[in-house]
C-alpha cells in the first residue's frame, strides 16, 4: 500500500467528528422515546381493538419494514411539504422519519411481549379484582417492558446506526461529517478510519450500559 | 398524480432490475462465504475464532452507509480500483457477510451438544457429522433469519443510489427532479419497494413451511 | 452372571487416566481392565467422574494423563510419550470401535429409526444401501422395533428410543459397547424393556462397560462392579463380593445402603 496515513487534518476538524456524534445521539435518544410512544398505544390498541384497528396496525407495520429507510427520509423530508403546506427544518423532518420507523419495529416488539405475559399472572390480576384497564397498566405492562429490554437495547442501538442516514438529507451528524472532512480535506482513509472507531466505540459502550440495565431491571429468559 | 406515476415506470424499470440484481448477487455471495466463516467461528481453532468474531463484531457495529463510503472512496486509495458498481455490491456483501455467520452460528448452536456426540461415537468424520448431522437440524433454524434478511439486502441496497448506481431509488430520484412531483413518486417507489420485499417474505414463510418438519 | 471370561489381554485398559476441567480434579489416576466378553458395571455417587471416564473412552472428552488402549491401540493419542493428538480421520476410525449408548438417546431427528442406524453403516463402514438396511432391520428386529423402522425419533416413546439407540450403537459391530445410564431418562415402566435388551447382548458376549444407577441390574448382569467416587476407583469385584455385608468399604457400603432403604420406602 503506497498510502501514508495523517490524522493532522482529521484532528484539525475533529469538532464536526464529535458535535455530529452528538447530534446522532439525540437523534436516536429522540427518535427511540417517540418510537416507544408509538409502539406501545400501537400495541395495547392492537392487543385490546377491533379487526379493523388490527389491520391497520398491521399494514403500518408491514409497510414500514418493508420500505427503506433512506426512501422514507426522502418521502418525509421533500415529499410531505409539496402538498401540505408548512415545511420543517431537516433535522425534525428526520426525527419525525426515524420515530415513526422506530415506532413499527416496537410495535412487534411490544405486541409480542404482551402475549408473552404469563397467563398466570393475568388471572392473579383478575383473582385480586384488577378491572381489565387496571391488568393492563398494573400488571401487563410492567411486565412485558422488564421482558423486552434487551429488545428494547438492541433497537436503540442499531437506531443510533441507522441516523447515518440522516447525512442524506444533510442533518451535520456523524456520518454528515466523515463526508464533509472527506470532501473538503481528501484524508479519506484516516476520517473513515475515525468515523467508525467513534461508531464502535459508542455503540458498544450503549450497549454494554443497557445491559448492565438490563440486569437490574429484567425478568425472565 | 397517477400521470407521473405513469410517466415514471418506463424510468423505473431498469432500476428495479438493478435493486434486484445487487440484491441477489450480495445475498448468493455472502451466503458462501458466510456459512464457511460461522462453521469456522463455531469449530475452528482459537486464532481463526477471534478472527471471525473480531470481524463479524465490527462489521455489525458501523452503519452500512459508513461502510459503502468506506469501500467507495477508501479502497481506490489502496489501488484497487472498482466501478461504483463493484464498490456497492462489495460493500453490501462484507455487511451482509457479517450477519450470514452470526445466524450460522446460532443455527449450529441450537442444535443440542449430544448431536455431535452421537455423531462422533459412530465414527463419522468432521465433515460428515456437519454435513449429515449437525447440518440438516440447523438448517431449520437458520432459514427464518436469512430469508428476513434477504428483505434486509433489498432495503439496504438503497443506500447504493448514493454511489452513484442506478438502482430503483436512484431512477425515482431521477424522475423526482425532472417533474417536481416528489411524493407521488416517492409514494410510488415506497409501494414498489413494499410489493417486492412483501413478495419475497410470503416465498420465504412458504419455504419456512417446508422445512419445518423436523420436530424435536 | 457367572463364569467370568478370560482373556489374556483385556480388550479396554485404563491406566492412571487423569483429567481436570479447569481446576477440577474430576478423574485422579483410573486404573480399570475390561475383558473380551466382559460385562463391567460402574456405580458411584453423583459427580463422581463416571460419565467423564465413559467419555474419555470414546474419545469425546480429551485426558490429560494416563493412558486409554483399546486392543492394544491408544485412544486419542498417538506416539507414546510425545501424547500427540490424532489425526480426526484417524479418531474417527477408532470411535467407530467403541459403541456409545446415551442417558438422553441423542438419536438424529431428522432420521428415521433406520437411517439413524444405516448412517454409519454407509459413511463408515461402507455399506451398500440395501446391506445397510438389512443390517438396520436385522437389529431393529433384535430390538423388537422393526415395525418402526420408518418412525422418526419424535415418533417413539423414551423406551423405544433409547431401543433404536442401541441398535444404532451394536449395528457398528463395535469391540466395546459403552452405556451412560441409558433408563435413567425413563419412566419407570420402560425401564424393563431396555434392560432386557442389554442383557440380550450380555448374553451373546457383548463386552460393555455400563454406568447405572438401577443397583439390581448391576448385580444381575455384570461380571465385575466398580465402585467409582471422587474420581477414584474405591472398590472392585464380582457383585457378590460387592453386596456383601461384610464389604469392608466404608463409602460403598453407606452408598449402598442408601439404595436399599430407598428400596424400602
Ligand atoms: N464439560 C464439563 N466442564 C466442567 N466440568 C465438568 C464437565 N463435565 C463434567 N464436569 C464435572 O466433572 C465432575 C464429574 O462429572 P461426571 O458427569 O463425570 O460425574 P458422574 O459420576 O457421571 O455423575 P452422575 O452420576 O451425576 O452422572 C462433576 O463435578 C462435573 O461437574
Ligand atoms: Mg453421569
Amino acid at each position: 500500500m503506497g498510502y501514508d496515513l495523517n490524522f493532522t487534518l482529521i484532528w484539525r476538524h475533529f469538532d464536526k467528528l464529535w458535535s455530529g456524534l452528538i447530534l446522532s445521539l439525540e437523534l436516536a435518544i429522540l427518535s427511540i422515546g417517540i418510537g416507544i410512544v408509538i409502539g406501545l398505544i400501537l400495541a395495547v390498541i392492537y392487543v385490546s381493538g377491533g379487526r379493523i384497528a388490527r389491520a391497520l396496525i398491521a399494514a403500518y407495520v408491514e409497510l414500514i419494514r418493508n420500505v427503506p429507510l433512506i426512501l422514507l427520509v426522502y418521502l418525509v423530508f421533500y415529499g410531505i411539504p409539496t402538498v401540505f403546506d408548512f415545511a420543517y427544518d431537516n433535522t425534525t423532518s428526520f426525527v419525525m422519519t426515524l420515530s415513526v420507523y422506530a415506532g413499527a419495529y416496537l410495535v412487534e416488539v411490544f405486541r409480542a411481549g404482551l402475549d408473552a405475559v404469563p397467563k398466570g399472572l393475568i388471572d392473579a390480576g383478575k383473582a385480586i379484582g384488577l378491572t381489565p384497564w387496571q391488568r393492563l397498566v398494573h400488571v401487563r405492562l410492567p411486565t412485558m417492558l422488564r421482558m423486552t429490554l434487551p429488545a428494547l437495547s438492541n433497537t436503540f442501538v442499531s437506531l443510533f446506526k441507522d441516523t447515518s442516514v440522516a447525512s442524506v438529507i444533510a442533518v451535520p451528524e456523524l456520518t454528515y461529517g466523515a463526508q464533509w472532512i472527506n470532501f473538503n480535506t481528501f484524508r479519506i482513509m484516516e476520517v473513515y478510519l475515525v468515523v467508525t472507531g467513534l461508531y464502535l466505540v459508542t455503540g458498544y459502550a450503549i450497549l454494554l450500559g443497557l445491559r448492565a440495565l438490563e440486569r437490574r431491571y429484567s425478568i425472565g429468559r | 398524480m397517477l400521470d407521473q406515476v405513469l410517466y415514471a415506470i418506463p424510468f423505473l424499470l431498469p432500476g428495479l432490475l438493478v435493486t434486484i440484481e445487487v440484491s441477489l448477487i450480495t445475498v448468493a455471495i455472502s451466503t458462501v462465504i458466510g456459512v464457511a466463516l460461522g462453521v469456522g467461528l463455531v469449530y475452528g481453532q482459537w486464532p481463526l475464532r477471534w478472527a471471525i468474531r473480531g470481524f463479524s463484531d465490527i462489521i455489525r457495529g458501523i452503519p452500512i452507509l459508513v461502510l459503502l463510503f468506506f469501500v467507495y472512496y477508501g479502497l481506490p486509495l489502496t489501488g484497487i480500483n472498482l466501478n461504483n458498481f463493484a464498490a456497492a455490491v462489495l460493500g453490501l456483501t462484507i455487511f451482509k457477510i457479517a450477519q450470514v455467520i452470526e445466524y450460522v452460528r446460532g443455527a449450529i448452536e441450537s442444535v443440542p451438544r449430544g448431536q455431535m456426540d452421537a455423531a462422533k461415537s459412530i465414527g463419522l468424520p468432521f465433515h460428515e457429522r456437519l454435513a449429515y448431522v449437525i447440518a440438516p437440524q440447523a438448517l431449520r433454524r437458520f432459514l427464518p433469519p436469512w430469508l428476513n434478511g434477504v428483505t434486509d439486502a433489498v432495503k439496504g441496497s438503497a443506500l447504493i443510489s448514493l454511489l452513484g448506481v442506478g438502482d430503483l431509488l436512484f431512477g425515482i430520484q431521477k424522475v423526482v427532479g425532472r417533474t417536481y412531483e416528489p411524493l407521488a413518486l416517492y409514494c410510488f417507489g415506497a409501494l414498489v419497494y413494499f410489493a417486492l420485499n412483501y413478495a419475497l417474505s410470503l416465498a420465504s414463510r412458504a419455504l419456512e413451511r417446508r422445512f419445518s418438519y423436523i420436530r424435536e | 452372571m457367572s463364569g467370568k471370561p478370560t482373556g489374556a489381554t483385556p480388550l479396554l485398559r485404563i491406566k492412571g487416566v487423569q483429567k481436570s476441567f479447569g481446576s477440577t480434579h474430576v478423574l485422579r489416576g483410573i486404573d480399570l481392565d475390561v475383558a473380551r466378553g466382559e460385562v463391567v458395571t460402574i456405580i458411584g455417587p453423583s459427580g463422581g467422574g463416571k460419565t467423564t471416564l465413559l467419555r474419555c473412552v470414546n474419545f469425546l472428552e480429551t485426558y490429560d494423563r494416563g493412558s486409554i488402549t483399546i486392543d492394544g491401540a491408544e485412544v486419542g493419542y498417538r506416539d507414546g510419550e510425545a501424547r500427540k493428538r490424532r489425526t480426526e480421520t484417524d479418531l474417527a476410525r477408532m470411535r467407530a470401535e467403541t459403541g456409545m449408548v446415551f442417558q438422553l438417546f441423542n438419536l438424529f431427528p431428522h432420521l428415521t429409526a433406520a437411517q439413524n442406524i444405516t448412517l454409519g453403516l454407509t459413511r463408515v463402514r461402507g455399506l451398500g444401501r440395501a446391506e445397510a438396511g438389512d443390517k438396520a432391520m436385522h437389529w431393529l428386529k433384535r430390538v423388537g422395533l422393526a415395525d418402526k423402522a420408518g418412525h422418526l425419533p419424535s415418533e417413539l416413546s423414551g423406551g423405544q428410543q433409547q431401543r433404536v439407540g442401541i441398535a444404532r450403537a451394536v449395528a457398528m459391530e463395535p469391540k466395546i459397547l459403552l452405556l451412560d445410564e441409558i433408563t435413567s431418562a425413563l419412566d419407570p415402566e420402560l425401564i424393563g424393556e431396555v434392560l432386557d435388551v442389554v442383557l440380550s447382548l450380555a448374553a451373546d458376549g457383548m463386552t460393555m462397560l455400563i454406568v447405572t444407577h438401577e443397583i439390581g441390574f448391576a448385580r444381575d448382569a455384570s461380571h465385575r462392579i466398580v465402585f467409582m467416587a471422587e474420581g477414584t476407583v474405591g472398590a472392585e469385584a464380582p457383585p457378590a463380593e460387592i453386596f456383601s455385608p461384610n464389604q469392608p468399604n466404608e463409602r460403598l457400603r453407606s452408598f449402598l445402603g442408601r439404595f436399599s432403604a430407598a428400596h424400602r420406602l
